[in-house]
């Protein structure tokens, strides 16, 4: 009846148009053209009706799917094909926390003994340090947990699983959620927010292993015992300050036994976008801790150190994709300078004098997104030991061969990648580098990698 | 004039630039383009809006830059199509930011697909899969019905958020709510001829533009979802159309035109872009004129 009756509208309106103009004054005509808009006006109305009754209905479609999808996530572990279980029944795991894992595993090989592996002209640091071992490695599995617990706080714990059958905590922290005003709270042991690859897990970096700057001045990376602050300045440029507070465990410092803060740093970042298709971001950190008998041994001498160590660091970064889409293409540009002094007292068996020494290093790389899933990286390491005050060698007590370690020599490394990723989930990766950390003794250096990503998996940053 | 009163005046000055952003407008950052077009049609001048995207980037690859994290900051409500779409950085850019107002669960944060009938919801949940969304598929807004049922909540929160104004937002929401329909019957309208219509796709993400206008897919360009399209999948998929034809291959301004172009010439069907959101090109500036783009786009590759 409805097709019916806009049907005859149609005809009535077809008829109705063409006279118009020359019968404006005969009066059927007119109460044919009233009839004929009070109709328009009642189907207008009941064509909105109908549309405001779709709209109620797709609208309670949608609060039944939400009150499903609820209910799914409460019952994780019920099948899906089951019947959608009333909100109320929850499971004994909704509360868990999300799981996440990373997988990560090396084949090397190394023209040089990796076990000789050291840093000319400096310290050994404590920590991952080095190519790792020839032939089939199993790498640094992660495994992370992390929920909410509360409306005020949130939680996190990556474990990390080393090929050694060694499990170490990589990170376990809490941290604020609603603090609001930009700030932002976390304790725990946590990725420092120091430079810029600091605060990066090693499943995320563009290459096998970390520079050699943050291998000789971190032992890796600075993950601190301790609280951290961050502050989100409320401007549209991003300014972001942050300082920690830490126990001074963490390599260069080492435990000392004390109270109180025994490691400060503090950091600030900037950032901004070009246009739609760059950003960038820069920063500036430092770290200021301690060491007390912090003992190392090179060619059979037992040296050891105490005293201050406090490193400047700078970092710039900056990502192209065009009108900001990486899908295609993309390229991503990374620095960082660091440079650490140390003074104290550096002991040669029973004997000790004063230390004093700049040390400093950078790298520079670029990784490019030349097609979907395939990337190549480029990218120069270079450390430079200066040349140290140590006392029993100026006093002529010792000779410079009783710290092997020490004798200047500035090494350095080219690393070249390519890698494959079929998903944001898994990664293949080959690079070879040309490593020249020990003096005199060039290691060529060629990793195949992989990186595999299981579970829920928080997103990335910057 | 003396220096002491240059001096106050531009005391005063600073004063006032520090204490307008309390009665100023509202800072909304949206996730897409299509809901900062939607803001700006019920909020007028009363919202400040800017989107985190534009057209021409892929929703479900963006990076938390910089400047996102400020202006997340900054904002009063986030508006977001949310169904997992945005999972690899707005999560990150809320906790980046420290704004408390935008949290999940906050009035601050509005998520429009949870107002709308969602199509796709997986049975299964398996990465093997591709690029599952748990929640269902969440390219929403492809189907105006969708874009009406939102706006209708979008405006309730604006009035939420900015109770002064409250008034303001439910006039313009009548206002648009009137003018969207009688769009979405013009665009019914025209492209009635597609009804039926088979199609293929490069991503998943035009399922609800599908479903509105009754056409269908027999065919995605992508292998899983997420997955890029591989030489290998490409030929299968042209032999399959020998035996499912299909009328056009369909794609979003911001998806790669080589794929398609590749099954457009052998399969000897013309390859559609479609603006996907606002500000892909020159016509589509706001959601009415995105509308009729897509349409006219459509309803032109078929005549």
């Amino acid at each position: 009846m409805f097709k019916h009756t806009l049907m005859s509208v149609a005809i009535a309106a077809a008829f109705a148009l063409p006279l118009s103009a020359s019968a404006a004054d005969n009066p059927e005509l007119a109460a044919i053209r009233a009839q004929i808009q009070e109709m328009k006006q009642s189907y207008e109305a009941r064509l909105q009706a109908l549309e405001q009754r779709l709209q109620d209905a797709q609208a309670a479609v949608a609060e039944a799917q939400n009150t499903a999808a609820a209910a799914q996530q409460a019952s994780a572990a019920a099948p899906a094909a089951a019947a959608p279980a009333p909100a109320a029944a929850q499971g004994d795991n909704a509360f868990n926390p999300s799981i996440s894992l990373v997988l990560g595993g090396t084949f090397s090989n190394l023209s040089q003994d990796p076990g000789t592996y050291r840093f000319g002209g400096f310290m050994p640091p404590v920590g991952e340090v080095g190519p790792g071992s020839r032939s089939f490695n199993l790498g640094e599995s992660e495994l992370t947990m992390a929920a909410n617990i509360d409306p005020m706080f949130a939680g996190q714990l990556t474990f990390a699983l080393s090929g050694e059958n060694e499990a170490s905590v990589e990170e376990a922290f809490f941290r604020t959620r609603e603090l609001g005003g930009g700030m932002n709270i976390k304790a725990g042991r946590f990725l420092s927010g120091v430079g810029y690859l600091n605060g990066q897990h090693s499943h995320t970096w563009d290459f096998v292993d970390a520079p050699l700057a943050y291998q000789a001045f971190f032992g890796g990376q600075y993950k601190p015992d301790g609280v951290q602050a961050r502050w989100l300045a409320p401007f549209n440029t991003f300014l972001e300050v942050g300082a920690e507070l830490g126990s001074g465990r963490s390599f260069p410092g080492n435990d000392r036994n004390k109270n109180g803060f025994n490691a400060t740093s503090v950091f600030a970042h900037v950032g901004d976008d070009i246009g739609d298709s760059a950003s960038w971001r820069a920063g500036l950190s430092w770290v200021r801790t301690g060491a007390l008998d912090r003992a190392y041994e090179v060619d059979g001498i037992p040296n050891a150190f105490s005293g201050r160590s406090s490193i400047w660091m700078a970092d710039a970064v900056y990502k192209w994709a065009p009108n900001g889409n990486p899908t295609q293409t993309n390229f991503k540009l990374q620095g960082e300078y660091m440079r650490r002094k140390e003074s104290g007292t550096l002991a040669s068996g029973e004997l000790a004098d004063g230390y004093a020494g700049t040390q400093s290093g950078w790298y520079l790389q670029g990784v490019y997104q030349f097609m979907p899933n395939w990337r190549a990286g480029l990218r120069y390491d270079r450390l430079s030991s200066g040349s140290p005050f140590i006392g029993l060698v100026d006093s002529g007590v010792l000779g410079m061969d009783a710290f092997p370690a020490l004798a200047s020599y500035n090494p350095k490394r080219s690393s070249v990648m390519l890698d494959w990723s079929p998903s944001e989930f898994s990664r293949l990766r080959l690079q070879f580098a040309r490593d020249e950390a020990r003096p005199g003794q060039p290691d060529n250096q060629v990793y195949l990698q992989y990186i595999m990503s299981l579970g829920t998996h928080a997103g990335h940053t910057f | 004039m003396t220096s002491l009163t240059k001096k106050l005046i531009a005391g005063g000055a600073l004063a006032l630039a520090f204490a307008l952003p309390a009665q100023a407008a509202i800072n909304v950052l949206t996730c897409e383009p299509e809901w900062a077009a939607l803001t700006t049609e019920l909020a007028g001048d009363k919202a400040n809006v800017s989107s985190a995207t534009n057209a021409l980037q892929d929703p479900h690859r963006v990076e938390a830059r910089p400047g996102l994290i400020a202006r997340t900051r900054n904002a009063d409500l986030v508006v977001c199509t949310g169904l997992d779409l945005e999972v690899g950085w707005l999560p990150l850019l809320v906790q980046q930011s420290g704004n408390a107002k935008i949290a999940r669960g906050q009035p601050g944060y509005f998520e429009a697909g949870s107002f709308v009938p969602r199509l796709d919801v997986p049975t299964k949940l398996d990465r093997a899969e591709g690029d599952v969304h748990a929640a269902g598929n969440p390219h929403i807004h492809l189907n105006p019905h969708n874009i009406a049922l939102v706006s209708a909540q979008l405006a309730k929160r604006l009035a939420a958020i900015d109770p002064a104004n409250a008034a303001y937002y439910g006039a313009r929401q009548a206002d648009f709510a009137g003018r969207w329909s009688q769009a979405m019957r013009k665009w019914e309208t025209q492209a009635a001829p597609l009804r039926g219509m088979a199609i293929v796709e490069h991503h998943r993400n035009m399922e609800y533009l599908m479903s509105w206008l009754g056409m269908h897919q027999v065919g995605t360009l992508e292998p899983k979802p997420g997955v890029e399209p591989s030489a290998a999948q490409l030929g299968q998929l042209l032999a399959q159309l020998q035996q499912q034809p299909a009328k056009l291959v369909l794609r979003a301004a911001y998806q790669d035109e080589r794929a398609s172009n590749w099954l457009s010439q052998r399969a000897h069907i013309p390859a559609v872009v479609v603006p996907f959101t606002v500000g892909a090109d020159a016509e589509s500036r706001d959601l009415f004129s995105m509308f009729d783009t897509t349409v006219q786009r459509l309803t032109a590759a078929v005549k």
